[in-house]
């Protein structure tokens, strides 16, 4: 299989990225400086991420919101033109067929999903929205930190006053953009829709502000890992429910017409038999991903999900699928690490507060 | 890629060693290799006085997304190890080439004859 190319390709390359595959793209996993020099500048400055390989979906009609809504477990309907809000598409079993962030325009919804489920994303929700469209001229960025307000701020005073999960259309130098105050990070910032044509002039007004650092994929992944936040293909699949992946909160009250609601309701109702939750370990050995969690006797209670280097931590930390039982914090639990075992503690997520401006 | 120290003998596992009193090797990882692995957070190290063969996976350097077994370049006992990797693995992304890992006393000095020299392990990174 070839790779697809980012339209910014050159680019990442002119700024000596190290490439590397994701979700069928050749992607910047990080650039000279390293991941974690790139983790620590967008905790303090701004950084700024082509995304460019998510994929963006827009549908006209007053209609599409009460019809999304009958396929994810969230209030679709009462969100505001102007709003976004963070959701899944959900399968019968209970299952997750994506998380995707929807946001109502004034005239219809545009949605951005992952780039490994784009196109299942579109089958799906093509059924039941058939004037779906697929803008493969978007590009995507996102400008993360708590110097990304005022790096905005020179180019868009009104951009600057969006509180989360807000948007609007505006002009940064010029260039007409789709622009949110929202982000994976777990910091303050903005995700930028703009045209291909386009591209390449706003990155490099943008990154040519001394306060403006390019932030690969390595770091996005430590950066969202400390936030607590789910990636799709490790914390929610098509096995695991949003209930489990510790999503109830995005339920819409009185809710049950989304696939697997019978499931899934029952769940929050009941409890779920396995939850997502947090470990920090005391050493410095990085716990991966899939190592199996062993209680105090040794038994398996779950395993983990996602496991990195925290560089703001300078800790090792995890996300992990328990057995509800031990997923309470101040809980102990083992990793077998090579012929070592090592202490975690359960902990409240997220590892580092966010700092979304509300 | 900074120039390849032409004192020093390469693995097809990208460590570097050198030969030291005739009889211990001195072991670390090139330059390459701390490039392709990115920010290094953690290195575990040999004990020492543990017996080695030639080829035998003897530590583990990760960095923030992979960790990756290094090997003993020759056979003997591992008789000294670098600790202040402990607290600082990132020596081994500034300074590769000065950063050693682990020494092995050797009676088999000449398998290092197996090993590359500069110009060919070079010529193999390139073809990577």
């Amino acid at each position: 299989m070839t790779l697809k190319t980012l339209p910014l390709h050159a680019l990442h390359l002119e700024l000596g990225a190290k490439m590397a595959p994701f979700a069928g793209y050749e992607m910047p996993l990080h650039y000279p400086t390293g991941i974690i020099r790139e983790h620590l500048h967008c905790r303090s400055q701004a950084g700024f991420f082509d995304i460019s390989h998510m994929g963006q979906f827009e549908v006209e009609g007053t209609e599409a919101a009460g019809v999304l809504e009958n396929l994810t477990p969230s209030d679709i309907t009462g969100l505001r033109p102007g709003f976004q809000k963070y959701t899944v598409l959900t399968l019968d079993n209970g299952g997750v067929l994506d998380d995707i962030i929807v946001s109502r325009t004034g005239t219809g919804l545009f949605i951005v999903v992952n780039a490994a489920r784009r196109d299942q994303d579109f089958a799906h929700l093509s059924r039941s929205l058939p004037a779906l469209k697929n803008l493969q001229d978007r590009a995507l960025f996102a400008l993360q930190g708590p110097k990304a307000e005022a790096v905005i701020r020179k180019f868009s005073p009104a951009v600057a006053e969006l509180k989360f999960m807000q948007f609007a259309e505006a002009e940064l130098d010029g260039i007409a953009c789709s622009i949110s105050r929202s982000g994976y990070t777990g910091e303050d910032g903005f995700e930028i829709s703009v045209n291909i044509s386009e591209a390449e002039r706003l990155a490099r007004v943008l990154l040519a502000e001394p306060l403006v650092a390019p932030v690969g994929l390595g770091a996005r992944d430590t950066l969202r890992l400390e936030a607590g936040l789910c990636l799709y293909g490790h914390e929610l699949n098509e096995m695991i429910t949003p209930v489990e992946a510790g999503l109830a909160w995005i339920i819409k009250k009185g809710h049950d017409r989304f696939p697997g609601a019978e499931k899934i309701l029952a769940q929050r109702q009941h409890g779920p038999a396995f939850v997502r939750a947090g470990l920090i370990a005391e050493g410095k050995v990085p716990i991966r991903e899939g190592a199996t969690l062993l209680n105090d006797r040794g038994q398996s209670v779950g395993r983990v999900t996602s496991g990195s280097f925290a560089p703001s931590l300078a800790k090792p930390v995890a996300l992990a699928r328990l057995e509800t039982a031990y997923a309470a914090a101040g809980t102990t639990l083992f990793a077998e690490v090579r012929d070592r075992r090592i202490m975690l503690s359960v902990v409240p997520l997220p590892f580092i507060p966010h700092r979304y401006r509300r | 890629m900074s120039d390849l120290p032409n004192s020093l003998k390469y693995a097809a596992t990208h460590e570097w060693a050198k030969l030291e009193n005739g009889n211990v090797v001195r072991v670390g990882i090139t330059d390459f290799a701390q490039q392709e692995l990115g920010d290094l957070v953690y290195v575990e190290l040999p004990e020492v006085g543990r017996q080695v063969k030639a080829k035998e996976q003897c530590a583990v350097v990760e960095s923030v997304k992979t960790a990756s077994d290094l090997y003993s370049p020759v056979t003997g006992e591992i008789v000294e190890v670098n600790e202040s990797l402990s607290d600082s693995p990132e020596q081994i992304n500034d300074t590769p080439y000065e950063t050693w890992i682990f020494c092995v006393k050797t009676a088999e000095a000449s398998e290092l004859n197996n090993l590359m020299d500069a110009d060919a392990y070079q010529a193999m990174i390139e073809a990577e």
